[in-house]
């Protein structure tokens, strides 16, 4: 028998490729992601369906735009922009006027990741980047919640209309979203989000709400269960570094845990903390962004120690009710810092000759 | 199957567990593969300076002659592994894709291919130098791929002494099983090499290590262990590399080899087993190594197995006799992780090839060309990385072109190059690639200097 011809592969060892690939990982997250969206459409009805379209929407078309015109070869494949367009329609408020989303999403992919030159590069979360820009520029609109309406509402209106806020024009006051609240509602639902309502009025909300998501907030923040979920399914798949989550989750815990045995009646329970506002969606979704984050093991337990603990600051010593999204960026600013410092010991290096 | 080892199995750090697609040839025993009838043995297929031929254009040679002599004390003589003739002395390809000088033989069919030459010697009654020397002349290498020639290992630098002798039965390398049916089929000739090499270092103690994917071979060896020597064997986590040198001495002894030296630094010697196999095996007749074991594997073979094969067979007679399945694949010289790709059927197989492999495209872990995406950051190499190094990090500072940096500040010298990072890599970033292109270029900065 001769061996004749054959198409013979050269290339440089290894020959053997684990399979897990970039894009596949982009794509679990956005899996992951889909429960804790559906769950947000669901709760807050047909504006926060729109506003995630618009996000993602807008989030991909400028990737790809900007792709061009760099003349590069698209990136959208990755799916990396699918993700930041999902996590900042998450992190808004349900009602939030739809112009200012698509701003967002370009400030999101262009300001927060295009410009340092895609993925991989951006030192900060692009969808935060685009959420703090919108914060600044939109002070109002971003701090106008509208209320959980399921399970206290059955009504179907939450599907079938918009709340006025999302079709504002460009440039124009916001119509309050007083309105369809009235129109949709019993008395007594209110758009005060947990955190605010804690900060400002001293009342907590049960914490079953918080866990299901029946409270007031931004889309995504309702259900720490769905949130959970999701991050449990990326770990176990390999897909994300557990100790983010887990470190920023037990510091906040004991840092708020400290506050609330030096004083019960001033400052909330920890689990409060923990469920509340967006520091679980932060954390399990936007720290663990593995392009922000530190490689080693130490530098992540150092990083998600100093995300946790900046949150749970500012929501009780600073002005704002919730912090997350300012300690995120703070930990993705230090995370080049954090790298350097805790760079591994070299296998072999500056070690004394081993007795013999 | 139990694992009695599980939970206090010894082991290194970082690391990567590959498929290990043993399962192919693993139960297969070694079989002699026919003489091919035109053999190639390349001057230089060990580390070191060259052999020098000693024969002539139409000598006639009888299998197991000396035909070349060693080129230096780094270097070894090379052995006629067939009866036949001389055909010249001339340029052969190589498995890197160059030509290198090269002695090549015609069998003659005829012939009975005994093994004629040797002397029957008491190794016992032999000197460590004179061991040292015996050892050269069997012309035995580091049979696990190495090829570095085994006697420079037994002469003690001077001031330098082992007190454990290391073997190696890891074999880390997903689809290769050559050592494991060695272990199996030659456990006398592993002791009497055992027994050799711990004479000539003077050694108190030997430790095989075998991974616990072959606790057929652990058993056998452990019930062989004979009176008279210390020797234990030890079943280690199977992890890829746990077969190189620093990662072994580290999870049998706890010993951490210095950056940029031997195990000879920690007072450890390492040896392949079926290096040890050959020299219990040629060195008590005074004989040359003149053939091995080779697994021939992967998805583009017909008839996988453990072949007993001359030195020199051409790669082309292999494959005609295993079966070679008409597809497109990859041809390899070694294992998947670190061996070497090759271009042309006409490579014979040297001292160090511990396997053949024939990947077909559509197998699941063939390379996929796949787009080569931007680091993400995600640390999967920072924690495959045996040497804990930062292969990110020297990726980016590849890319710039960085490589003073990378020598300096981020112990580039330290890796060889396993492939680990660049297997877990989801961007797939050529990263071991980057690697050996900035380590050549320190080498040659240095020299220049």
């Amino acid at each position: 028998m001769s061996v004749g011809t054959h198409a013979i592969d050269i290339r440089t060892s290894p020959h053997i490729k684990g399979q897990l690939t970039t894009d596949t990982i982009m794509l679990h997250v956005v899996y992951a992601l889909l429960p804790v969206t559906a769950f947000a459409v669901f709760v807050f009805g047909l504006s926060a369906l729109l506003m995630i379209l618009v996000t993602t929407g807008t989030c991909v078309l400028t990737e790809h735009l900007l792709c061009k015109l760099s003349r590069k070869q698209t990136t959208v494949g990755d799916y990396s922009a699918v993700i930041t367009g999902l996590l900042l329609a998450l992190c808004l408020p349900p009602a939030f006027p739809l112009w200012m989303a698509v701003v967002g999403g370009v400030v999101s992919i262009g300001l927060g990741k295009a410009l340092f030159g895609g993925l991989g590069m951006n030192p900060f979360n692009p969808a935060l980047v685009g959420r703090a820009f919108l914060q600044a520029a939109f002070p109002v609109a971003i701090t106008t919640w509208a209320p959980a309406f399921w399970p206290k509402v059955w009504s179907i209106e939450r599907f079938t209309s918009i709340m006025l806020p999302t079709v504002s024009l460009p440039f124009m006051r916001p119509e309050s979203v007083a309105a369809f609240i009235q129109g949709v509602s019993l008395d007594g639902l209110s758009g005060a989000t947990p955190l605010a309502k804690m900060k400002f009025e001293h009342q907590a909300t049960p914490l079953i709400d918080l866990f299901v998501g029946m409270t007031a907030g931004s889309a995504g923040e309702a259900s720490a269960f769905l949130i959970i979920l999701g991050g449990i399914y990326l770990c176990a798949r390999k897909m994300m570094n557990w100790r983010v989550p887990v470190s920023i989750l037990v510091t906040a815990s004991l840092v708020s845990g400290a506050f609330y045995l030096s004083d019960p009646q001033a400052y909330p329970t920890p689990m409060f903390m923990l469920f509340s506002g967006g520091l679980m969606l932060g954390a399990v979704f936007m720290a663990s962004d593995m392009v922000g984050s530190p490689m080693t093991p130490l530098g992540i337990w150092i990083y998600g120690a100093l995300i946790g603990a900046v949150t749970v600051l500012i929501r009780l010593k600073g002005g704002l009710p919730e912090g997350t999204m300012y300690a995120i960026l703070l930990g993705n600013a230090c995370t080049p810092l954090i790298d350097n410092l805790t760079q591994p010991r070299i296998f072999g290096a500056r070690k004394k000759a081993v007795k013999q | 199957m139990t694992f009695p080892w599980f939970g206090s199995r010894k082991t290194f750090a970082h690391g990567i567990h590959p498929p290990e697609c043993k399962d192919l040839t693993r139960d297969k025993g070694i079989r002699r593969l026919p003489f091919a009838p035109h053999l190639i043995l390349p001057l230089s297929q060990h580390t070191g300076a060259p052999a020098k031929p000693i024969v002539r254009e139409g000598q006639e040679v009888v299998r197991g002659e000396p035909i070349a002599e060693p080129g230096g004390f780094v270097s070894v003589p090379i052995h006629a592994p067939v009866t036949g003739i001389i055909e010249k002395i001339g340029l052969a390809r190589d498995a890197r894709g160059g030509m290198s000088p090269a002695i090549f033989i015609e069998q003659y069919q005829a012939a009975n291919q005994e093994i004629l030459y040797g002397a029957e010697t008491d190794i016992d009654s032999l000197s460590p130098a004179e061991l040292v020397k015996a050892v050269q002349a069997t012309g035995v290498v580091g049979l696990g791929g190495a090829a570095f020639p085994t006697h420079v290992k037994l002469a003690l630098p001077e001031g330098k002494s082992v007190d454990t002798v290391i073997v190696n039965g890891c074999e880390c390398e997903p689809f290769l099983t050559t050592d494991h049916r060695v272990m199996i089929e030659q456990v006398d000739s592993i002791y009497k090499g055992i027994r050799v090499v711990m004479r000539a270092l003077g050694a108190k103690r030997a430790i095989i290590g075998i991974e616990t994917n072959k606790l057929d071979a652990v058993e056998k060896l452990r019930a062989a262990i004979p009176a008279g020597i210390a020797c234990a064997v030890e079943a280690i986590e199977a992890k890829y590399p746990q077969g190189a040198e620093k990662m072994l001495t580290k999870a049998l002894v706890d010993r951490e080899v210095p950056s940029g030296g031997l195990p000879i630094d920690v007072g450890v010697a390492v040896f392949n087993v079926g290096t040890l196999a050959q020299i219990g095996e040629l060195l008590p007749f005074r004989q040359g190594l003149i053939e091995r074991v080779v697994t021939v594997s992967g998805t583009g073979v017909r008839s996988p197995g453990n072949y007993l094969m001359a030195i020199g067979t051409p790669l082309r007679f292999i494959l005609e006799q295993v079966g070679f399945r008409e597809r497109e694949c990859e041809l390899i010289f070694g294992g998947p992780m670190m061996g070497t790709t090759i271009a042309s059927l006409d490579v014979p197989v040297t001292k160090g090839v511990t396997g053949i492999l024939a990947i077909a495209k559509d197998h699941p872990l063939a390379h996929r060309n796949g787009r080569v995406y931007p680091c993400i950051k995600c640390g999967a190499c920072v924690e495959a990385c045996p040497m804990h190094l930062n292969p990110s990090e020297l990726g980016l500072l590849a890319r710039k072109m960085e490589y003073e940096s990378m020598a300096e500040q981020h112990h580039l010298m330290d890796c060889f190059e396993c492939g680990c990072c660049s297997f877990v890599c989801p961007s797939n970033i050529p990263l071991v690639q980057y690697f050996r292109v900035a380590k050549a270029i320190t080498r040659e900065r240095k020299v220049s200097k």
